[in-house]
């Protein structure tokens, strides 16, 4: 377990306590990093990762307990005085401007100075070839960083941090959760670089595969206690599991189960209806049917069109041809609030910038949609609410204090059950899932695959939207693939992995 | 997730948005109740009540209607520099429908009598103040569509009223200050019932605004926006309405703010009427704990204690034999008092007080 000799630790933290209002976050907590290792931390939704990630990085003071490093007791008091440490951090949700351009994003507070105002010529090129070096991408620096994929905004966030000279540890929290294979694969090249020239990396993922491919230790956190240290090569992914969720994971065998049953539930109901729908520079023209009691997979890269298909049924934008039909009628206005009323809903990609309203407490979240579709004076009593709002805390198993807990102070994957929450409250017809388990453990996303199957048997149809093509393959039952903005395929019944990965290189 | 243990009350008190208005507030009247001999003291004359606590209530009843409104529109993010120069338009409207004669050059003698007969309005009074109402929704609603259509960032959409305003007021009455003579419009500055009338004016107004938000969905719908517009857009509210109401209200707000304070001077006077009012009723705002820029969570009633605050530090100072001339500086000093208050670090010092003496059996 943890390693004696103290001479190749880069970090040792010893006995973190960390509380918050209500909850403990982290309790006797211990954590080591050495030089030139690949150190993976993981744990379930709320373990407690991200807050020792905080307290390591200076965002948050823990409690007690002492950091070392390099043998030196050391107190991080900020974030700044972190970095100044040799500690670099890529959070999961970015952290950077989007209104500011790519090459000011990256050389922020470090500008090429020239006759006392920077140098903005050599600022662009210093920009591209560090994006070149690092990451082997190529793109316009002068753009702001707002205009670029998800994807793209998380690498610019990696060679910033990578960019900071002296960097000695590295963390990564999520950062492949919005990378395509090639993206994951070249970032793990430079993770290898970097660990040959002694940077220790501490890397928070949800992938599995992804901690067997590259990390060398494991150190599992569950409900803010430390589970144990382990060498990835003796450990196996059972073992791991079990670990994390405390519980063997039966979960997802139940659910293969679960989508053989479903598809007799499918009825011939057509329930929503897309001919020739496109928008011009956002994805051409495309045909969908969905019926009642269904899921259909979108599949395809980042930046493939998947969210444009998504935010055209759903009315984020007006589409400039084709038609679209709903339970039998034509959409003739396209907003939100329009598609709300039809029993249409869209659980969007972004959980942060267009998901929760963080601010406001879980009970008000959960009847947001719902209050919304109902107008503004139809004021939904407070005991109203509190019914609904553990109604689906119970249903969806959110770990929350309380009803009124502000949703912020929840981890992801339950925001991401909140969200999911507000829409069921809405009884909706049509439920799009943009990217729902984003972020998420093992465990809640076999929670809300199971989920997803399970509204598919109460008749309600969904769009299911996924990077992973494993997942989008598990749950649905048709699968539409996407390419360069186009809707190249559709595959139902039993298909060959491969196939559809070739569909969405736009080889076939 | 384990559960520590804290007792509930005492944590709500302090996280409540009251808290620190109402501690403030307690303070400076702690100040006076030392310093001032006879501060507390109220004479009851004719079955009415005066006294300094009573003249600190009335003379921030301008300040507390403004900030009603300014607390719906600084919840969805925005702010409305805008309230002054309502109230002066508002107050030029007022005085012009009631004596529009002023601005004749020539008149017969039978109509000059009527300038300045305290018993003569040209239009009834309840006319006048519907459509001076009217025109300062209008005022809002300009503001609204601005901020909302236009996409004009607030705080550069509502200055345009905000310098054009006291332009306006002084077009509509031709450039002229109209002396107001007519009796009943004092009352809703001046008059008495007990309380001074126009505090019955703002608790009128309060609780409107308490009903329209608390029970109905609009409250909700503006925190929601003024946290995060694209997930309540993406949730199915229109934000652009929500918006839209919030400064139509705080202009109908600024309207009758308009009456009471050209009640109170009985002139239509554009460039006092007003003047700096915004950034008072701001001020009471953020004393009052809804955070300016982002907006979000708000309490109306902490606003008007955030307004009776600014009132109570100024005749304090007064009370005390302050200079006018060094009234704003002091009151600078408090106001940063007052936001260091607020500031991350004296709540995590509070909070963590609180949690020691819990902590305790």
């Amino acid at each position: 377990m943890a390693d004696k000799d103290t001479s190749d630790l880069l970090i040792s933290m010893r006995g973190i306590n960390k509380a918050f209002p209500g909850v403990q976050a982290l309790e006797n907590v211990d954590f080591d990093l050495r030089y030139g290792e690949i150190h993976a931390l993981m744990g379930g939704n709320g373990a407690g990762k991200s807050t020792l990630i905080k307290v390591l990085t200076g965002v948050e003071r823990p409690d007690s307990g002492k950091i070392l490093l390099l043998g030196k007791e050391v107190s991080v008091k900020s974030p700044q005085h972190a970095q100044s440490l040799g500690i670099s951090t890529v959070y999961q949700e970015i952290n950077l401007c989007p209104n500011l351009t790519v090459a000011e994003n990256i050389l922020i507070g470090r500008e090429p100075m020239k006759w006392g105002s920077i140098h903005w010529k050599k600022l662009n090129t210093q920009a591209k070839e560090i994006l070149l070096r690092i990451l082997g991408i190529d793109i316009d620096v002068t753009r702001t960083l707002g205009s670029y994929s998800v994807a793209i905004q998380q690498m610019v966030a990696i060679a910033r941090s990578l960019e900071i000279e002296f960097a000695k540890i590295l963390i990564l929290d999520e950062p492949t959760s919005s990378l395509s294979t090639h993206e994951t694969e070249q970032l793990f090249g430079v993770m290898r670089k970097l660990k040959s020239e002694g940077v220790g990396i501490i890397f928070i993922t949800h992938f599995i595969d992804q901690v067997y491919k590259i990390s060398d230790r494991i150190t599992v956190i569950r409900n803010g206690t430390l589970v144990g240290t382990f060498d990835t090569s003796t450990l196996s992914r059972m073992e791991l599991i079990t670990k994390m969720i405390g519980r063997s994971i039966t979960v997802l065998d139940e659910m293969l189960k679960t989508k053989a049953e479903t598809v007799k539930h499918i009825r011939g109901e057509n329930v929503l209806q897309a001919r020739e729908l496109g928008q011009t520079g956002e994805i051409e023209p495309f045909d969908l049917d969905l019926h009642a009691g269904e899921v259909v997979g979108l599949a395809g890269l980042m930046g493939s069109g998947r969210t444009e298909a998504a935010s055209l049924l759903f009315g984020l934008e007006t589409p400039d041809s084709g038609s679209l039909t709903i339970a039998g009628k034509r959409v003739e206005k396209f907003s939100p609030n329009a598609s709300i009323k039809r029993g249409l809903v869209l659980s969007p990609e972004d959980r942060k910038a267009a998901g929760i309203v963080d601010d406001l407490s879980v009970r008000e979240n959960i009847i947001l949609a719902m209050q919304a579709g109902q107008g503004w004076f139809k004021y939904i009593s407070r005991q109203k609410q509190e019914e609904i709002a553990d109604k689906y805390i119970h249903l969806l198993d959110i770990a929350t204090p309380s009803a009124d807990q502000i949703v912020k102070n929840l981890s992801g994957g339950n925001q991401q059950k909140v969200i999911l929450a507000r829409w069921l409250a809405t009884n909706p017809q049509v439920l799009i899932l943009d990217e729902p388990t984003r972020g998420i453990d093992v465990g809640t996303k076999a929670e809300i695959q199971k989920l997803v199957l399970s509204l598919a048997e109460d008749g309600k149809a969904c769009i299911f939207i996924s990077s992973e093509l494993e997942e989008v393959m598990r749950c649905s039952h048709r699968i539409a693939v996407l390419c360069d903005r186009k809707k190249v395929a559709e595959y139902s019944g039993e298909v060959d992995q491969n196939v559809i990965m070739h569909s969405m290189a736009g080889e076939l | 997730m384990k559960q520590t243990k804290f007792s509930p009350s005492l944590r709500k008190i302090t996280e409540s948005k009251l808290f620190f208005p109402t501690l403030t507030l307690a303070l400076i009247l702690l100040f006076d109740l030392i310093t001032v001999p006879n501060f507390f003291s109220i004479q009851i004359r004719n079955g009415n009540l005066y006294g300094s606590l009573i003249d600190i209530f009335r003379n921030a009843s301008a300040v507390m209607l403004l900030s009603i409104g300014m607390t719906l529109v600084i919840a969805t993010g925005g702010v409305d520099l805008s309230v002054g120069a309502v109230m002066a338009i508002a107050a030029s409207v007022a005085a012009l429908l009631m004596n529009p004669y002023v601005l004749a050059t020539e008149l017969p003698p039978h109509l000059m009598k009527l300038i300045n007969d305290p018993q003569f309005t040209y239009q009834p009074l309840w006319i006048v103040i519907i459509v001076t109402l009217i025109v300062a929704t209008i005022c809002g609603l300009w503001n609204g569509l601005l901020v909302a259509y236009v996409r004009i960032q607030p705080m550069v959409a509502t200055l345009i009223l905000m310098i054009a305003g006291r332009g306006i007021a002084q077009l509509i009455t031709n450039g002229v200050r109209i002396q107001i003579f007519y009796e009943p419009y004092a009352f809703i500055g001046q008059g008495w019932k007990i309380l001074p009338f126009s505090l019955y004016l703002v608790a009128f107004v309060f609780v409107i605004a308490w009903i329209i938000t608390r029970r109905t969905a609009i409250g909700l719908f503006i925190e929601s926006v003024g946290i995060n517009f694209r997930s309540s857009y993406f949730s199915g509210i229109d934000e652009k309405k929500i918006k839209l109401l919030a400064y139509s209200f705080c202009g109908l707000c600024a309207g009758i703010a308009g009456l009471v304070a050209s009640s109170n001077i009985k002139t239509s006077d554009a460039y006092n009427i007003g003047m700096t009012l915004e950034l008072d009723a701001i001020l009471a705002v953020v004393i009052g704990g809804t955070v300016m820029g982002i907006g979000g969570r708000f309490s109306l009633l902490a606003s008007l204690i955030g307004a009776v605050v600014i009132q109570a530090i100024t005749t304090s100072m007064y009370a005390i034999g302050v200079q006018a001339f060094a009234l704003q500086a002091i009151k600078g000093l408090v106001v940063i008092f007052v936001i260091l208050l607020y500031s991350e670090q004296v709540r995590g010092f509070i909070r963590k007080l609180t949690v020691q003496k819990e902590a305790k059996p």
